[in-house]
């Protein structure tokens, strides 16, 4: 008898276990791998912006996870393999180079959902891509550039040459050119996406060669700071960056990825969740622009807030023929718009642009 | 002044090989404080570092899998360190050799061979070396200093590789992103437990290890090594050959590097990538010291070393932890080291010097 009411006991408790393992089970829990620091204040960033976001909205619905500074090498696979490995029904993992790591998670945990960012494949059912058209933000950021600057030359330091930022580059020009005849643009390229160190020196030989506008494509304030310092304009990166450089900082090209994220948890809560590719502008609020400075004339702020709103209308389109490259090659007919898969692979600066593409 | 450090007479064998272990207590200790400090359960914070990690087998397959490269490389460097020949460099051996072998894998890209591991693996090796020989040639021939050659080549080889990525050997599949095609299959090293990590790559490693203790511990050019690291002129008057000696560390240490960055590309990432190596080289330099210089301390440094990446992604992901408490580990775990070898050589002492009357008395 006190056997078996023991045994009854043991097997209570076991049920009651069974019973509280599948409640945590049905608990949704969302994971995020970020490739540099949250403290950055640019890419890795607004990234956690969208998670915080994420908890703020659904509560104790949801348990997020974060892991930052994981290195795109063999780091990734150990990193997202564990997150798949603990629970986590639903992760993000941020950054170009975990591209081939969450594949072969995604593989390897068919019932886990995986969202990569700004990649192209999609080898399993269970894994989706999305990035944002940052190159809209860069076409309204170039009509002020274009407007703001004396010396008529723009400093761009630039990370990595491909697609994604060569596109920004040739954005950049092709809007500034539009409004200023004369303006020309110079990049420096660091080889990196997070060092203030080497992001400031770019920017200081960007100003010692004439530029009185800093651009970046890298995720730190330390352009923006050394512009600040030097006395000239530039534009922050990813997020609004305006208190590293108050009279600096023209505006910023927002990556709002929150809406993105609450929308993909909610679609695994529900069952709603299907593969797909993502590549969401100004329209559907992925990209916003920081507010404007002050400095900016009024007819400027209005010609930037024209060309956006015309970016959402559809009237206004950043690559519109007609587009030639350096050598003279059109590469976008006139009347014609480049299509996404052109953007998606653009290899090749425009005509008027200075310099080469390294190799 | 007040404080000072006087040599001992006499170091304590037992005390050298203890103070790995008693760093590894105080950083555990001080750890254990800072958490308390953090509000965070020190018990909970030390077993989700330590334990949590390799609880599982695949936790523990990825830790020998993350000490490969530290125990290869620290062992290769452990032999030159004890010459006084300063390989700083193994960094770039290590991707010199991963291009060497990835190159192969690439070029025989549709080839399927059993033949092609085992050539990845030896031109890997052959790569490492390479890129150690010029170190070792500058410094026997024109008498440079090898940490400042070795050092700056890790720069050029990284250059190279962002070459190779950005241009001739981009996937051209791969809309313009910087990064190699996929090895196929017959060029990915063989896996030892299914449904992990867990390659060949391990054994070699092993087997290193055992070599290099043979060699330090019982074959004549280990003697030759130790004799002439620790006194210069009496292997000079032995008639021992310095400049071979240069040349042999820096090519075993390179080749070990290389052999690392190979088992890397082919053994966990699959492909070439711009960052092969989150700075294996130079963290193995830490390892090869916490070792003790010794092929068998060297293994378990690595694994110790090994452990604190692995011990932080766990704090990041079960405790929520910043990614920064792996730097501060890792910064104790080598401040102590440091801190208790001083004391292991020279004592601390309270007053001004005292030589004068102790000769005296």
């Amino acid at each position: 008898m006190h056997l078996k009411s023991k045994l009854g006991g043991a097997a209570a408790a076991a049920v009651l276990a069974f019973g509280l393992s599948t409640a945590a089970q049905a608990q949704m829990k969302v994971g995020f791998v970020y490739v540099g620091p949250i403290g950055d204040h640019g890419w890795n960033y607004q990234h956690h912006q969208g998670l915080l976001a994420l908890k703020k909205a659904l509560g104790s619905k949801v348990t997020t996870t974060h892991v930052e500074k994981v290195a795109e090498n063999a780091d990734a696979t150990r990193v997202i393999t564990k997150l798949a490995s603990t629970g986590h029904n639903l992760i993000f993992t941020t950054s170009f180079g975990y591209m081939n790591p969450t594949n072969k998670a995604a593989k390897r945990f068919p019932k886990v959902t995986f969202e990569h960012a700004t990649g192209y494949k999609r080898l399993s059912p269970n894994v989706s891509t999305y990035s944002a058209r940052f190159y809209e933000g860069r076409y309204v950021v170039g009509k002020i550039v274009g407007k703001m600057t004396k010396t008529n030359t723009i400093g761009y330091v630039a990370s990595f040459p491909i697609p994604e930022v060569i596109r920004g580059i040739n954005a950049t020009y092709l809007s500034a050119k539009s409004v200023n005849p004369k303006i020309k643009i110079k990049v420096v390229w660091v080889s990196t996406w997070y060092d203030p160190g080497k992001e400031a020196d770019a920017a200081k030989t960007l100003i010692d060669q004439g530029a009185d506008v800093i651009m970046q494509h890298t995720d730190s304030p330390a352009p923006l700071q050394v512009a600040e310092k030097r006395g000239v304009y530039a534009v922050g990166q990813a997020s609004d960056m305006r208190n590293f450089g108050k009279k600096a900082h023209l505006t910023a090209i927002v990556n709002n990825w929150a809406p993105y994220y609450l929308a993909r948890t909610k679609a695994v809560m529900d069952g709603s969740w299907k593969q797909q590719d993502t590549w969401h502008g100004f329209k559907e609020g992925m990209v916003k622009m920081a507010p404007y400075n002050s400095a900016i004339p009024a007819e400027v702020v209005k010609l930037a807030e024209d060309t956006r709103k015309g970016i959402i209308a559809g009237t206004i389109h950043p690559f519109e023929g007609e587009i030639r490259d350096q050598s003279g090659k059109i590469r976008i007919p006139a009347g014609k718009r480049a299509d996404d898969g052109l953007m998606a692979g653009m290899n090749f600066y425009v005509q008027g642009v200075d310099g080469t593409i390294p190799k | 002044m007040l404080l000072r450090l006087e040599q001992r007479p006499e170091v304590s064998k037992s005390m050298v090989y203890a103070s790995p272990l008693i760093a590894v207590v105080l950083t555990i200790l001080t750890a254990m404080v800072m958490f308390a400090l953090l509000g965070v359960d020190p018990v909970k914070a030390i077993a989700t570092f330590f334990i949590e990690p390799i609880s599982t087998l695949d936790g523990l397959a990825e830790l020998c899998v993350k000490a490969t490269p530290l125990i290869l490389i620290g062992v290769g460097l452990a032999l030159g360190f004890q010459a006084n020949v300063w390989n700083i460099g193994a960094e770039g051996q290590l991707i010199i050799g991963a291009l060497a072998g990835g190159g192969l894998a690439l070029a025989f890209y549709d080839h399927s061979s059993i033949f092609l591991v085992p050539a990845m693996l030896v031109s890997g090796v052959i790569g490492g070396m390479a890129w150690a020989a010029i170190p070792a040639w500058l410094k026997t021939r024109y008498n440079t200093n090898e940490i400042l050659t070795s050092l700056m080549l890790t720069y050029v080889g990284l250059l190279v590789l962002s070459y190779l990525v950005h241009g001739p050997w981009k996937d051209p599949e791969g809309q313009n992103f910087p990064e190699s095609r996929l090895f196929h299959e017959s060029a990915l090293l063989p896996i030892l437990i299914d449904e992990t990590r867990l390659n060949v790559g391990w054994l070699l490693a092993l087997l290193v290890v055992v070599a290099g203790w043979l060699l330090i511990s019982r074959h004549i050019i280990g003697f030759q090594i130790k004799v002439i690291g620790m006194a210069p002129m009496a292997a000079r008057f032995a008639g021992f050959k310095e400049k071979r000696l240069i040349w042999l560390t820096l090519l075993i240490s390179g080749g070990c590097a290389g052999l690392a960055g190979v088992i890397e590309l082919s053994g966990a990432i699959g492909q070439i990538v711009p960052s092969i190596s989150p700075g294996y080289g130079f963290t193995a330099i830490i390892v090869a010291f916490l070792g003790r210089l010794h092929p068998v301390g060297v293994f378990f440094a690595g694994l110790l070393m090994a452990l604190t990446y692995l011990g932080g992604d766990s704090a990041q992901i079960t405790m929520n932890m910043p990614n920064a408490v792996i730097g501060v580990f890792q910064g104790m775990l080598l401040f102590f080291l440091l801190a208790s070898d001083v004391l292991i050589r020279y004592r601390v002492r309270i007053g001004p010097h005292k030589v004068q009357a102790e000769v005296a008395e």
